[in-house]
């Protein structure tokens, strides 16, 4: 211990400003800011004892909202494409779940990993040739690919049509029955702190300011010996990765799948979730997703005009913080 | 042994306007070579045909033996030529030192999943990128209370030595500057000089340079070429190129006349 601490002296040089943004000067030193993980983690640790089965299970949903944030902040955030349908990379993981564990049969274990190649293979094939082509263009065809993925499920035979898959197998993990919702909250706790983890990670890395230096100017990145194409399509990729995992657990989760649930309306809440909270900045992305998802659940007394309010409020909020709820770093 | 840059042939045109015709043109291993000619010359465009930037109708680059002129802007860079802008174009929000390291880029490996594990390879990578980043600040004369700022925040003069730091990051072996004296006092103009002697001296990178001032350009170079209307119509030492009727009648009339003929 003492050793780490010596070797974060003065000589380390601190390239990357904080993630916390102008939260920064609050939790200042590295111990405030441990405090306030430990406090948060402690709190979504307890939440299903604390607040009951219903908080549990919209708790769930805010944190698969959260991890598909994570993963268009990737792509959105990072590096600055605009995808307009996300959900469909939700859709395949979800789809290649249900189908392979109800009409073949196979674990979940095994559909995941075939779930994960397919949003690969389909992250490549979008990807590799609209990547090339300005920013807009991509805006045009992730949404056009959104509604191809809902429009197939909706209309094959082994998708289920428009009622979707039924009785989805609940997996096991180490003689462990994944089945109640408690057990699904934990579950997406800890993909969703594996995430947080990876996407720190990644911005920290060659690749990861590789991605700012293409958002900031294209031009000067290639010149600097960048390709441009190769690394934004490795951001479409892992954002892709997030998405099926999600869609993946989000079956299982619910045991049933149907077309509605993977809408443009759907990618346009995962959208806003990365957008309202702040693009680029992690905390801030994980709290658009708690809002999007708890927003419209504490309002219900309201009735139908919920939906009116919440509106007024994201108004308000793009109105009066237009890079994000999270306040911007000094640097960011 | 044959130039390191050797141009020849090369035309260029934008929906059917011409902007460099037939341009012949090299560089020798460790030569420093201005490049000058009245605004709207092509000088810039036969830049950016250099680093496939632009795609040229006809001609051939050859640079060290290898055929450029298919290749796409980061792979001119990852074969060795390296370049700044006109205007500086650092990365915004971004620190000096971040600007640098992206340099190293096109020189280092790691991927997505060396990042996420954090494999000891990749730490030492990471530990490279930002010593070579580290080095080339230095060289340039940005001291390391600088690194951490934004780099858009420097003083103009210092954005245009990190703008240098950062094509030397790419370890090239030709550098292009495009008009780095633009916008400098007197005094960062001597200094300029003295780094991009230093840059062939100590690092042995050819330079290649765009530029207006031309009391710099006759101190600096070892040979000029004169660039009029996307042909090239004059190349030799300073002194030649002063006397070179045909350099005297493509700046005549205009603003640069007087610095050009008067030397």
């Amino acid at each position: 211990m003492a050793l780490s601490s010596g070797s974060s002296g003065p000589q380390s040089v601190e390239a990357r400003p904080s993630a916390w943004g102008g939260l920064g000067e609050i939790l200042d030193t590295p111990t405030k800011r441990r405090i306030a993980i430990v406090v948060i983690l402690a709190v979504m640790i307890v939440a299903p004892i604390a607040f009951g089965p219903y908080a549990t299970v919209i708790l769930t949903n805010a944190l698969l909202y959260a991890i598909l944030a994570l993963g268009l902040n990737i792509v959105v955030g990072y590096a600055g494409l605009l995808d307009l349908g996300y959900a469909a990379f939700f859709a395949v993981g979800a789809y290649s779940v249900g189908i392979l564990t109800t009409t073949f049969g196979w674990t979940f274990w095994e559909a995941i990993t075939v779930a994960v190649i397919a949003a690969i293979v389909a992250g490549v094939v979008i990807g590799g040739p609209t990547l090339r082509l300005r920013s807009d263009y991509l805006a045009i065809v992730t949404l056009g690919f959104g509604e191809i993925v809902r429009i197939a499920a909706r209309n094959l035979q082994i998708t289920g049509g428009a009622s979707g898959i039924i009785g989805i197998q609940q997996p096991w993990l180490f003689g462990w029955h994944i089945a109640t919702p408690t057990d699904f909250y934990y579950v997406f706790l800890a993909l969703a702190i594996i995430g947080i983890l990876v996407s720190v990670r990644l911005a920290n890395s060659r690749l990861g300011r590789a991605w700012l230096y293409v958002r900031h100017d294209e031009d000067a990145a290639e010149a600097m010996g960048i390709d441009r194409v190769r690394v934004k399509l490795a951001a479409y990729i892992i954002g892709a990765i997030y998405g099926a995992i999600g869609g993946a657990f989000f079956a299982v989760n619910f045991t049933a799948i149907s077309p509605q649930s993977f809408s443009f309306q759907q990618s346009t809440l995962f959208l806003m979730a990365v957008v309202l909270g702040g693009m680029g900045k992690i905390p801030g992305v994980i709290l658009g997703a708690f809002i999007v998802v708890l927003g419209p659940e504490l309002l219900r007394d309201l009735g139908s005009f919920r939906y009116l309010v919440f509106a007024v409020g994201l108004l308000l909020i793009m109105l009066y913080r237009p890079s994000g709820i999270w306040p911007m770093g000094s640097r960011r | 042994m044959t130039a390191l840059l050797d141009i020849s042939g090369l035309s260029l045109s934008f929906a059917g306007n011409s902007v460099l015709q037939g341009v012949e043109f090299a560089i020798e291993r460790g030569a420093i070579v201005s490049l000058i000619g009245p605004n709207g010359a092509g000088k810039t465009s036969l830049f950016n045909c250099i680093t496939g930037f632009y795609k040229p109708q006809r001609g051939r680059i050859g640079f060290d033996g290898a055929e450029m002129l298919r290749l796409k802007p980061w792979q001119v860079t990852q074969a060795g030529i390296a370049r700044t802008f006109q205007n500086v174009r650092l990365f915004r929000q971004m620190s000096v030192l971040e600007n640098v390291m992206s340099g190293q880029h096109c020189r280092t490996s790691a991927g997505a999943i060396g990042a996420i594990l954090r494999l000891p390879a990749q730490r030492r990578e990471e530990e490279r990128i930002r010593d070579c980043a580290g080095r080339c600040l230095r060289f340039v004369g940005i001291s390391s209370d600088e690194w951490d700022r934004d780099a858009t925040t420097l003083a103009y003069g210092h954005q245009r030595r990190v703008e240098i730091a950062r094509a030397l990051a790419t370890e090239p072996r030709l550098l292009l500057l495009d008009e780095p004296a633009a916008g400098l006092t007197k005094g960062e103009k001597t200094e300029l000089v003295e780094l991009i002697r230093r840059i062939r001296d100590e690092r042995g990178v050819s330079v290649l340079l765009i530029e207006h001032d031309t009391s710099l350009v006759m101190s600096i170079s070892e040979r000029v070429s004169v660039l009029d209307h996307g042909v090239m119509i004059a190349q030799g030492s300073p002194r030649q190129i002063q006397a070179d009727p045909r350099v005297i009648e493509a700046y005549l009339g205009s603003e640069d006349a007087e610095a050009v003929l008067a030397l």
